[in-house]
């Protein structure tokens, strides 16, 4: 009776019950969003980057051109790589050292100590960076107050180039390791107990099994968790901000906020737009390794 | 050590003396390993630290540089009750938990539908769509936010809080799709299959068997959507200029510090109750936070 019953109607219905049909609207918000916020952005940008600074004219690739012409650019260029590269560097040996440490304590103690080394990562970037600024002030520096205590002069933290460089760096590796510490730590405890008995029979020192057991194992989790990092390095804009905005004489820009003080601040949208994407290289290179790593990784899991 | 214990010591066999040797050597890495944590710690917390002295402090001790800066000598509660007394810094507070609440509800609206449909489901480009998902995480706020200026300025909503419910949930979405895929995938297949017998839509089955079963996966995604939002900046510095509209993150810098005057015990104060939300619920609820951070990358 039940088919028959139904004629028409059924087969509408029937379109929307199928599998496909429902997966499709269920993620329909999802692709709106993606196609709406991201692609069709990422795409205006490109096209913004085309276009004179009042926007009336179709220039082509000039701004592009312009931009690789000047020195404050090529600084700019410097300093992301320079900021990206080390702050990561940085990050990813803090992190693996803490990761270490916090294995050989019993699991029941871990827990307090990694509540307390992941406060950085916990309170807001934006917040923690200004108790930051607030250490490297020129006149009230509490740094400088011990540096005085044991008779060092004070220090221009923010005041020269050279230590803003330095203190931006800090204050990002302070932020971003305990994140690797975590992804280290979840890392490490998935590497199987025997294998580090079976290497310690064979005769194997503290180095060797790091050498030998430790880094082959957490080989992927390293690669991915340091291109991420570089990702969010490299494209970040809060502390440079905050601490700096650029100077002293736009020594410390980085893309991000050098595209926010030609772009909103300057009013040229279009230059604005080009300087961040000349993220856009970098940015894809990176990707490119972690979703091929991605894949390996859910290869083997699948094997 | 002393000698009559290193006498006994020699009377044992070979084997023992190596296995006590072995264990001692344990001890010391336990000890030493204790050390170096709680260096990292006091390291690590220097800064907040600094920040908490900082806020029990008036202006005039600041300024006096009589004390140390690392300790307050009168502390006083002052910076926070005139905070709490004043109203742009208590409508910042509610600017940014209504744009974090409507962010939050739609995200996590928005990515179980999908992750549920791109777990369970194949439709025509459906695995594009999943490598798609990723694709956008690794797009940044930092070039999205030019053209973002020109398309918000053409919806007419510079400067008004609501623009930023449009352009936050990029932020969140993708990284909540991603670990709700992970944690949907994981959910046994027999369980849908046993409730599409018993004759189940696939709502019903989304609402009673996988919200229910992925709860923990909901409650970390939540909470990333959560303090993403909550401590967004580049966004609301470029779109919000008044002190009406503005989110705390930007509200304390340009609201405290008026023509050079920086009001540090209020600053650091004002810092401090602006964090309270996300590390208050990662002090509850630190589990969670942890496994939302790690699968994002394991599982995938």
């Amino acid at each position: 009776m039940y088919p028959v019953a139904r004629p028409r109607v059924g087969r509408a219905r029937k379109f929307l019950r199928r599998r496909s049909t429902v997966a499709f609207l269920m993620c329909l918000p999802l692709i709106l969003l993606i196609g709406l916020l991201v692609v069709y952005p990422t795409i205006y940008a490109i096209y913004l980057a085309m276009l004179n600074k009042r926007m009336t004219r179709f220039v082509g690739l000039s701004n592009f051109t312009f931009l690789l012409s000047r020195s404050t650019f090529h600084l700019v260029i410097f300093q992301s790589c320079l900021f990206a590269i080390s702050a990561v560097i940085a990050k990813a040996l803090i992190g693996f050292v803490l990761a270490h440490l916090m294995h050989n304590i019993p699991n029941k103690r871990q827990r307090i100590l990694r509540g307390l080394l992941l406060i950085p990562w916990v309170v807001p970037l934006a917040l923690s960076t200004l108790g930051w600024w607030w250490l490297f002030d020129p006149s009230y520096s509490a740094f400088n107050w011990l540096l005085g205590g044991i008779g060092l002069g004070p220090i221009p933290w923010l005041g020269s180039t050279g230590w803003a460089r330095f203190c931006m760096i800090l204050v990002n590796t302070w932020y971003g390791s305990p994140f690797f510490m975590i992804m280290y730590l979840a890392a490490l405890k998935s590497v199987p107990e025997q294998l580090f008995e079976a290497a310690a029979i064979d005769g194997a020192g503290t180095w060797q099994k790091l050498r030998y057991v430790t880094l082959p194992m957490m080989r992927n989790v390293i690669s991915i968790t340091v291109l991420f990092s570089l990702i969010v390095t490299f494209a970040d804009f809060t502390i440079v901000r905050i601490l700096t905005a650029g100077g002293p004489q736009d020594t410390t820009h980085i893309f991000a906020t050098y595209a926010f003080e030609v772009g909103i601040q300057s009013g040229d949208v279009p230059m604005g737009a080009t300087v961040s994407l000349f993220m856009l290289p970098i940015l894809a290179v990176a990707s490119f390794f972690i979703l091929r790593g991605v894949a390996r990784r859910s290869r083997e899991m699948d094997a | 050590m002393t000698s009559a214990s290193q006498e006994a010591l020699a009377g044992l066999p070979v084997a023992r003396r190596r296995l006590r040797s072995l264990s001692r050597q344990r001890r010391w890495a336990l000890w030493g390993s204790y050390a170096a944590l709680a260096v990292f710690v006091v390291m690590f917390l220097v800064p907040p630290f600094h920040m908490l002295v900082t806020s029990f402090k008036t202006s005039g001790e600041i300024s006096e540089q009589k004390v140390s800066p690392w300790f307050v000598a009168h502390p006083t509660l002052s910076n926070y009750v005139e905070l709490l007394h004043d109203a742009h810094f208590l409508g910042f507070f509610y600017n940014s938990a209504k744009v974090t609440v409507c962010v939050v509800g739609l995200s996590m609206a928005i990515s179980i539908f999908a992750a549920f449909g791109l777990a369970r489901m194949r439709f025509f480009g459906s695995g594009v769509l999943a490598t798609g998902v990723f694709l956008t995480y690794l797009i940044p706020d930092s070039l999205l936010f030019i053209p973002f200026f020109q398309i918000i300025g053409k919806l007419g909503l510079i400067n008004n809080a609501w623009g930023m419910v449009i352009v936050y949930p990029t932020l969140a979405v993708p990284f909540c799709t991603w670990i709700m895929i992970g944690y949907f995938a994981s959910i046994p297949k027999e369980l849908d299959e046993a409730a599409l017998i018993d004759g189940a839509s696939w709502l019903q089955i989304l609402f009673r068997v996988f919200i229910p079963v992925a709860m923990p996966g909901i409650i970390a995604a939540t909470i990333f959507a959560f303090t993403v939002s909550w401590g967004q900046f580049i966004y609301p510095l470029a779109y919000l200029y008044s002190s009406d509209q503005m989110v705390l993150t930007v509200g304390i810098i340009s609201d405290l510090i008026r023509a050079d005057v920086f009001q540090w015990g209020k600053i650091m104060a004002g810092s401090l109750m602006a964090a309270a939300p996300p590390v208050l619920i990662y002090a509850f609820l630190m589990d969670y936070y942890v496994a939302g951070l790690t699968a994002g990358a394991t599982k995938g």
